[in-house]
């Protein structure tokens, strides 16, 4: 993985000791809440429901043992004992004191972390593919890219008072597991005919109150062209975005005001303005780059395991845990592990710092000394030996992290919602837990197949409920929390924007509501094979409107 | 409507409540409880200039009523920031015993629903 030279490190410690000041004002009254909360909010701190929250970026999903242990120490020392793991790869403390942030931020920078860029109208932290590097399906690792994209984007001067938000991500696999179309740049690494590096370009994705999946606006961009590409967008919209109306001012309603075309040629034409070799992107820097990211040597072993299969034969719970949660590795002998961190009846993406501990160890022990954070606020164990899968398997089990339900109904996004957030309209946590328990990690769940249930508290959509197959968006209705459906949304390289199937459920029915959903979907399912969203691909909303609305003659359920 | 004024507290970020004391409490159930518009107007007045002398940042009035005989913010938001999570009832005001007495509930499943 990629290491700070010495103009990172110091880059790094300015920038605490700059905060440190910063803070210092702040409490001694020389700076107003006014002043100060561009500043604390570039470094990452929000003033939340119940206390100040510190979202700390992990690039690109990557850490080492060492970070995951500093993690857990600063959820020890300084908030409550756990943390949370975010659909941006980031992790959130809860409750963190003001006073605390400086020294939180130094002990960051010992392990080369930081929390710049996390908020603010600035280019956030760079999320890619969380199989990054060992996915049996990828062209190329896309956090080489990601990792030029911080370096470059980090204080940007120009980009640093942008109109809104701005989030980039970057895949690098066949099958798109960074939900590139949720996002304002979208990056998609491919090969031309020539077999020559470059990029499909994605511009103006992003769900919250108005949902859009990104449009193409290049078939091929070479990798040495990336920076210079990207800037021209940035340019067109730092100009162009609208700034007297925070809800219109992200790049997909320029997108959608301006046309398709409209702005694709102002992007070309600002890219083919400018002095192509100001930003050029030399094959060497990519080099260099790329060798922090070059894959551990990785002893030769057989493609099956005895000891897996003689596992698998005696032990149900482990057979589950194989089939749900290990996948192949682009390394016959070894295997990529998710960590669920849905235990049924948790709150997913909550981990506590003795977990995290048991993390970072199992990474050093098994996993060469690597932790990847999901989207989907799981972790993974990149490169697991399948031999050591056993071992591996009742470490986490005994910290209570061997749940076997990735992709399954229960591996489900929650934002952090009315529990936490001051934005919130609804509660979303306990809604995930109750269809986990609901549904259970045993056959039933088994039985339903992959099926990805995402949920937001408000219109925001951190729980990117509209690319749910089901999507759940909590709202606010004369009081009480209410649940809108959606149907039919996807994340992945056939991305849609789910439909609203109709009027919201109470708090007391949604789950019911997803029950009805799920069992009229297991009810028309041509076989097992055919999973949710192909379901409902094939046969839309109105069979899944007849179960929830006309069979319980137009009541909430 | 009886209203209470509420801020977060500079240093640490700590949900308090205004006291009849005009100083700030952890607890909801210290919160000086404001009969009229008039009263809270004075209070939020008074926190204002606590954010002023950088005490506490971002004071609001928030709305209460009886519930159970007992005084309770009317907002689900509101109950939720005065106690804690509801998913986690070892976290926040509800335990350290400063939440208001009758606090937000856990949603309890429906059972019976003809569909």
């Amino acid at each position: 993985m990629y290491h700070y030279d010495d103009f990172d490190q110091a880059f790094v410690a300015a920038r605490v000791e700059q905060f440190r000041d910063q803070v210092a004002r702040r409490l001694s009254g020389e700076l107003t809440e006014e002043q100060f909360r561009p500043h604390r909010l570039m470094n990452g701190l929000y003033l939340q429901l119940h206390c100040y929250m510190l979202r700390i970026a992990v690039p690109y999903g990557t850490l080492n043992s060492r970070q995951m242990r500093k993690l857990a120490e600063i959820a020890r020392r300084y908030d409550r004992g756990y943390g949370h793991f975010t659909t941006r790869q980031n992790i959130q403390f809860n409750w963190p004191a003001l006073k605390d942030t400086p020294d939180i931020l130094a002990e960051l920078a010992k392990v080369e972390m930081h929390a710049i860029q996390t908020s603010g109208n600035c280019i956030r932290n760079v999320t890619a593919d969380h199989y990054a590097g060992v996915a049996d399906d990828e062209i190329a690792d896309p956090r080489p890219y990601a990792e030029i994209l911080r370096q470059w984007s980090s204080l940007h001067p120009e980009f640093s008072f942008l109109p809104r938000k701005f989030k980039i991500a970057v895949n690098g696999a066949r099958h798109d597991r960074a939900v590139i179309q949720a996002h304002d740049i979208g990056l998609q690494v491919v090969r031309n005919d020539a077999g020559e590096l470059g990029f499909t370009v994605y511009v103006g994705g992003g769900l919250g109150r108005t949902p859009f999946l990104g449009r193409k606006v290049r078939d091929f961009l070479p990798e040495r062209d990336l920076l210079g590409y990207i800037e021209a967008i940035l340019r067109v919209y730092n100009l162009e975005g609208r700034r007297d109306n925070k809800y219109k001012a992200r790049i997909k309603i320029l997108m959608h005001e301006k046309s398709l075309d409209t702005l694709r040629a102002e992007i070309e034409a600002e890219f083919s303005a400018r002095d192509r070799k100001l930003l050029d992107l030399p094959a060497e820097e990519v080099a260099r780059v790329r060798a922090f990211f070059a894959p551990p040597e990785l002893e030769a072993k057989k493609p099956v395991s005895d000891r897996v299969e003689r596992r698998k034969g005696k032990d149900a719970r482990f057979a589950s845990f194989f089939a749900a949660n290990v996948r192949p590795h682009r390394q016959p002998g070894y295997v990529v592990v998710t960590v669920s961190l849905k235990a049924i009846g948790a709150p997913p993406g909550d981990a506590s710092a003795d977990q995290m501990d048991a993390v970072a160890d199992l990474a050093e022990d098994y996993s060469h000394d690597e932790v990847r954070v999901s989207h989907e606020q799981n972790l993974v164990l990149p490169y697991v030996a399948l031999d050591d899968l056993p071992a591996v398997y009742d470490r986490l089990a005994s910290v209570g992290l061997a749940e076997p339900n990735a992709g399954q109904i229960s591996d489900i996004i929650a934002c952090p919602g009315l529990d936490y957030c001051a934005l919130a309209t609804a509660r979303s946590i306990p809604i995930a837990q109750r269809i986990a328990q609901k549904f259970g990690d045993g056959a039933r769940a088994k039985s339903v197949g992959p099926l990805k249930i995402k949920i937001s508290g408000c219109i925001n959509a951190c729980g990117h409920h509209h690319v749910g197959h089901i999507g759940i968006l909590g709202l606010e209705r004369a009081g009480e929390e209410t649940y809108q459906i959606t149907l039919g949304g996807s994340g992945d390289e056939t991305a849609a924007i789910g439909q609203i199937v109709g009027p919201g459920f109470s708090s007391e029915n949604v789950v019911l509501a997803v029950e009805t959903i799920v069992e009229t979907y297991m009810g028309l399912r041509l076989g097992e094979e055919e999973t949710f969203l192909e379901a409902f691909r094939r046969v839309g909303l109105a069979p899944f409107k007849e179960a929830l609305y006309e069979r319980s003659a137009g009541q909430d359920i | 409507m009886p209203d209470v004024v509420t801020a977060s507290r500079l240093a640490d970020g700590v949900v308090v409540f205004l006291t009849a004391e005009r100083d700030w409490s952890e607890d909801f159930n210290r919160a000086a409880v404001l009969a009229d518009a008039a009263a809270s107007v004075a209070a939020l007045a008074r926190a204002k200039e606590d954010e002023e002398q950088n005490l506490v940042v971002d004071a609001y009035v928030v709305a209460v009523e009886i519930r159970n005989g007992h005084v309770v913010p009317k907002a689900l938001r509101e109950a939720i920031r005065a106690a804690g999570p509801t998913i986690r009832r070892d976290l926040g005001k509800q335990a350290e015993g400063h939440a208001p007495l009758s606090g937000p509930t856990a949603v309890v499943e429906a059972e019976h629903v003809s569909l």
